[in-house]
């Protein structure tokens, strides 16, 4: 249960009582589970932890994933930004480590947190966790900040979609994005509206993007994919903790998310049927992890 | 929903459909076994037939089997543990008539030699739904605390047994009813508000017209 219908409401809420959005989430979501906000947190950074953890166990050399498509990019990306190689510095170098070696634990099987799917849990571990190294924020405020993510989230959930099979891939790795977006730019010291405006950029930007996973794995394209979906989430915070606004509301163009991934072809929501899984090549790397129909 | 279903679950990857649900579903079919397992039979339809190798379908499955959560790192490597823990298990691929995309079958023998029968699909989001338990078709999410109560089809059994559980203070989250294919009997399947001790169950078990009753805890 979610009290706050639409960002618009979270927005003049925590404007009203002077507080982050992630203050008045954590109280709301206490009261509605009837236990302490002492609890909701301790919960959340439970969750924190896991994403650390992934992001270390998913930095290995040549990893492969169970289907053998994919694996080794963190590590790659690790050595490149190690030697000072990569173009835009060590923040964005360390969040792209960080969305791959997320991602590649999770095609490897092991343990990550859904954010808001599987598919899309690189994101927010890589938003959040590579400015907190950088900026030196404390892991309080990082927490905090995941609350807001998650009522962002569960905004897009109820408006909208965070199933690719829904909505195609601006759902999920759309909303996760959003919520990166919305998390940093809370924990960059931004306001409410800032909040709500990076959100707003986050999802334009993505908007359309199909789903369209290679032999329907979680891995071609959906690793590359949290990559980009970081690399959206601080364009979009950058853009909103500079004072810069969106012309469409937040709550706007999760609307508009919803009508565009009502008129996606099924064949572009996590069927593996259209898009790059339609590509020569996406099918012959299908038949070599599944065989001939 | 709430903030912990944006934020999580906490899960071994890849899928939250084909990996963290199959767990569930093997999970919840060892709940309602209720012993050692010696063997299982496990047939794949759907979605989950044409992919479950490159999702760790068949892994996670066989780590429910085992009792194992699905954030358990040690799905990764159940086969091994089923070896090790007796456990022998076979998969096959079928078409399982109107049934959702993601569905597995479950034969499962006990160290006893009892069988059950359970279907279930992974519905998203690691969510989960138990279709059909030793024929009789049922709908249970395995988020409750679940009694399912086989009795005779006779007046007054449904009074009887929810005042057992109004004297215990127990609230009834939802109630489904159904006839049981075999003998016409009744079933009703109880999902609870609250965890119940087992004596409630065996003050059930031993209501006259009561055949069996069987105490599923959430997973």
């Amino acid at each position: 249960m979610f009290k706050y219908d639409s960002i618009a409401d979270l927005v003049s809420a925590a404007e009203k009582e002077n507080v982050r959005i992630s203050d008045l989430v954590i109280k709301e979501q206490a009261e509605a589970r009837e236990c302490s906000v002492e609890e909701m947190y301790n919960k959340m950074h439970k969750s924190f932890k896991v994403m650390i953890e992934a992001v270390e166990k998913g930095i290995v050399k040549d990893s492969r994933s169970v289907s053998g498509l994919t694996g080794g990019s963190a590590w790659k990306m690790r050595e490149q930004v190690a030697a000072g190689k990569n173009i835009c510095g060590p923040v964005f170098g360390n969040a792209m480590i960080m969305a791959l070696a997320v991602s590649e634990t999770n095609a490897c099987m092991g343990k990550i947190v859904a954010a808001p799917t599987a598919g899309s849990c690189g994101i927010l571990p890589a938003a959040i966790l590579s400015v907190m190294d950088d900026r030196k924020i404390p892991e309080k405020d990082v927490v905090m900040g995941m609350f807001t993510a998650s009522a962002i989230g569960l905004v897009a959930a109820n408006k909208a979609s965070i199933a690719g099979a829904e909505g195609g891939c601006q759902a999920e790795c759309g909303v996760g994005s959003a919520m990166a977006a919305a998390a940093v730019t809370e924990m960059c010291g931004g306001t409410p509206q800032m909040v709500s405006d990076a959100c707003a950029i986050a999802i334009k930007n993505i908007l359309g993007l199909v789903c369209d996973p290679v032999a329907g794995l979680v891995e071609i394209p959906c690793i590359k994919r949290n990559a980009m979906g970081t690399a959206n989430a601080f364009t979009a915070a950058e853009l909103a903790l500079a004072g810069i606004t969106s012309a469409i509301p937040a709550d706007e163009t999760l609307w508009a998310m919803k009508k565009v991934g009502d008129s996606m072809s099924s064949a572009l929501k996590e069927t593996g049927e259209g898009g790059l899984a339609a590509t020569p090549t996406g099918k012959r790397l299908k038949v070599q992890v599944f065989g001939e129909e | 929903m709430d903030v912990f279903d944006i934020i999580g679950p906490i899960m071994i990857g890849p899928s939250s459909s084909h990996t963290a649900g199959a767990a569930r579903i093997g999970r919840y079919a060892l709940n309602i076994l209720g012993e050692t397992p010696v063997k299982a039979e496990i047939y794949f339809s759907g979605s989950f037939a044409k992919t479950y190798k490159g999702h760790g379908t068949d892994k996670a499955i066989i780590a429910g089997i085992l009792g194992m959560d699905t954030d358990d790192p040690g799905l990764k490597y159940s086969f091994e543990t089923a070896e090790e823990r007796g456990l022998e298990f076979n998969f096959h691929v079928c078409e399982i008539e109107n049934s959702h995309p993601n569905t597995a079958y479950i034969e499962l023998t006990g160290d006893t030699g009892k069988k059950v029968k359970v279907q279930g699909a992974s519905i998203g989001g690691g969510n989960i739904i138990i279709t059909n338990i030793n024929g009789t078709p049922v709908e249970i999410t395995g988020k409750f605390t679940t009694l399912i109560v086989l009795h005779k089809n006779i007046p007054g059994m449904i009074s009887d047994v929810t005042s057992i559980l109004a004297e215990h203070d127990i609230n009834i989250g939802r109630f489904d009813l159904r006839r049981s294919p075999k003998g016409g009997n009744g079933v009703m399947i109880i999902e609870l508000d609250s965890d119940i001790p087992d004596g409630i169950n065996e003050e059930i078990k031993k209501m006259d017209k009561v055949i069996s009753s069987t105490l599923l805890r959430a997973i």
